[in-house]
């Protein structure tokens, strides 16, 4: 029995896979260690209609299929965690649009983030508000028929790079959950500097940075979704991204890892023999294989239930839990078996040991989905 | 202007295996490809298309129901139409008879201005069906080529040598077979693969009655080769050390 994909699946799985061999792995390493964002790659990327995967057919989309979205970051992960990280958390934040946004933003910003090149960033998180994310102190005081915006975002993915944000902001501080705002915020907005350019152990093609916001003017018909309702959104965009961000990119490097073990377990001679041989690396690569394999039907299962209309909050949070420690013990292991050749940076497998980290981290971190998960069970 | 692009799906002998116990290739599981020289063909064609919208892409296979897979990958690169030519008459077809019934499909067709197509598959590698499809069309050809372009209804191509290249032209409408040192085939767009399976995909499907070919041209038993089945032995490797033993992962 295997999961079961539709033609057109089949065929986006073909053309990602070949994406990812032609473009992306060629300069993965560059990338990672100029700490370059591929500007080019993710041209391709809104070329070809990777980009428009999932999204509705009326903004230029190739209509809803959650399982497609999943395919085309896998595969894309399996060769260069970077890019996968940047087109799907691009991907994320701009359902978060289609979902909430009223028809006049869909209008003027939706097929530009589809089609027409432009990224869009989502900023939560601040220097004293990670897991606590109701922590913020980014506040909105409303003028006339626009807030100010002030305040600092850090870790922003995409800031500098992006065409557009959704901020979230104090637009009722006592309220606390209830009192946030997310507004759209054009990156040409007045009083809105992209700060500090982070530099990172992994997915370092990925950008990533702080937002300075002084007095920053949002007209009210930006606000996305409700006043107020900000935080609900920012939840309800976790529980996609929690599968089809983390879960599929710690699946497709793990993957990837797994196979560059597999190679190298067979050329590699020592006593005579391919290491492979040794019953000591078979047990790691079948634990390894075991592992991806759970993830994988874990993965795909939840997105089919996604697809379906299903509810799937604590499942999204098992898979983000599950896929990003089996990343995290993949990539480990496999690193362990390249012995020495593993350390060098000739070989792709250091760079995915350190890709692998962040997704137990970001999305919410592991701690907090095990906490979400625990609620959900007692 | 309207060109007509010769596909065939093959067996992608890149991912072949060998039977370890009888030193043979196994066929079964490996997966199916466009052919790579047709991809150059089918990329020749849409690069001409990018210049000019009006040029019409239909792509064309003689090919068992799976070849499905190769015309809607070829409708998801770009190509405008697909016509799959399927019947039992035509099973065990040799290049003859394979030219014989692309002409018929290309003479139903009618009116196209040029066809292209690779220079040979990696399965059969003779190279033959496109220059006899040029020769039962009565079309001039020009095989091997490496650069082209059309211009006031002609085409003008370098023909690849061992040591050089002919500079060819050719009045329209002609047959070209292309190798990969044409061009870079682009990938698939995600949009077209949902398009080239829906509703509005311009996919056909032609019989032997559909393109009224002479039935005692075509499939096994008037193809002048019959298939061959060459087996392939691999023999391992041996070495003279006492201590070495072979691993069966080499």
């Amino acid at each position: 029995m295997d999961i079961k994909l539709t033609k057109q699946q089949k065929m986006v799985k073909l053309a990602a896979e070949r994406f990812a061999q032609e473009v992306c792995a060629p300069v993965a390493a560059e990338i990672d260690r100029e700490h370059r964002f591929p500007r080019e790659t993710v041209d391709l990327l809104y070329k070809y209609g990777f980009v428009a995967t999932g999204f509705p057919e009326e903004y230029g989309g190739t209509g809803y299929d959650r399982i497609a979205q999943v395919i085309v970051v896998e595969e894309i992960a399996k060769v260069c965690a970077a890019t996968s990280s940047i087109l799907s958390i691009h991907q994320s934040t701009a359902m978060c649009i289609n979902n909430f946004g009223t028809k006049e933003q869909k209008d003027k910003y939706l097929r530009d983030l589809i089609t027409g090149g432009v990224l869009v960033a989502f900023a939560l998180t601040e220097p004293n508000a990670g897991s606590d994310a109701s922590n913020i102190q980014t506040v909105a005081l409303e003028d006339g028929d626009s807030y100010l915006l002030t305040g600092t975002k850090c870790f922003t993915s995409g800031a500098g790079v992006a065409g557009l944000y959704v901020i979230l902001a104090l637009t009722d501080p006592r309220q606390k959950t209830r009192g946030i705002t997310a507004f759209l915020v054009p990156a040409d907005t007045e009083g809105f500097k992209v700060g500090k350019i982070e530099e990172k152990m992994g997915i370092c093609g990925a950008q990533t940075g702080e937002l300075i916001l002084e007095n920053v003017r949002v007209p009210r018909e930006n606000i996305l979704g409700k006043l107020n309702g900000g935080f609900k959104l920012a939840l309800a965009g976790i529980d996609v991204s929690r599968v089809t961000v983390i879960g599929a990119q710690s699946l497709g490097i793990a993957e990837g890892a797994l196979q560059l073990a597999v190679d190298y377990a067979k050329k590699r001679v020592q006593f005579g023999l391919p290491i492979a041989e040794q019953q000591g690396l078979q047990w790691y690569l079948a634990e390894m294989a075991t592992r991806v394999e759970a993830t994988r039907w874990m993965v795909y299962c939840v997105a089919q239930m996604m697809q379906d209309g299903e509810k799937y909050s604590k499942n999204a949070a098992m898979v983000k839990l599950f896929s990003s420690e089996t990343a995290r013990f993949v990539t480990e292991r496999a690193l362990q078996i390249h012995g020495g050749y593993g350390f060098m940076k000739d070989y792709p497998i250091e760079r995915m040991y350190r890709d692998a980290k962040i997704t137990e981290i970001y999305e919410g971190t592991n701690e907090i989905q095990k906490t979400v998960i625990a609620r959900s069970i007692l | 202007m309207k060109i007509v692009v010769c596909i065939k799906q093959v067996p992608n002998t890149d991912k072949v295996r060998i039977n370890e116990a009888t030193g043979t290739l196994i066929r079964e599981g490996v997966p199916s490809i466009i052919n790579p020289d047709d991809m150059n063909a089918l990329e020749a064609a849409l690069a001409l298309k990018d210049q000019d919208a009006n040029v019409h892409v239909a792509v064309i296979t003689m090919g068992i129901p799976q070849a499905e897979d190769a015309l809607r990958e070829a409708l998801a690169m770009g190509a405008d139409e697909a016509i799959h030519l399927t019947d039992r008459a035509f099973a065990g077809s040799d290049t003859w008879a394979t030219a014989t019934v692309l002409a018929a499909a290309l003479r139903k067709i009618g009116d196209y201005d040029l066809v292209i197509c690779g220079r040979q598959a990696i399965d059969g590698d003779t190279a033959q069906v496109g220059p006899e499809l040029a020769e039962f069309l009565g079309l001039p050809q020009i095989t091997y080529v490496r650069e082209l372009s059309v211009e006031n209804n002609r085409v003008r191509a370098k023909r690849a040598v061992e040591t050089g290249y002919f500079e060819m032209e050719a009045p329209l409408p002609a047959l070209l077979t292309v190798i990969k040192d044409l061009n870079k085939p682009r990938m698939m767009d995600i949009r077209l693969i949902y398009k080239a399976y829906s509703d509005q995909a311009d996919y056909k499907f032609w019989t032997a009655q559909d393109i009224g070919v002479d039935l005692t041209q075509i499939g096994v038993s008037n193809s002048p080769i019959p298939p061959v089945i060459f087996e392939t032995w691999i023999f391992p490797p041996r070495s003279f050390s006492i201590k070495a033993p072979i691993s069966r992962f080499t």
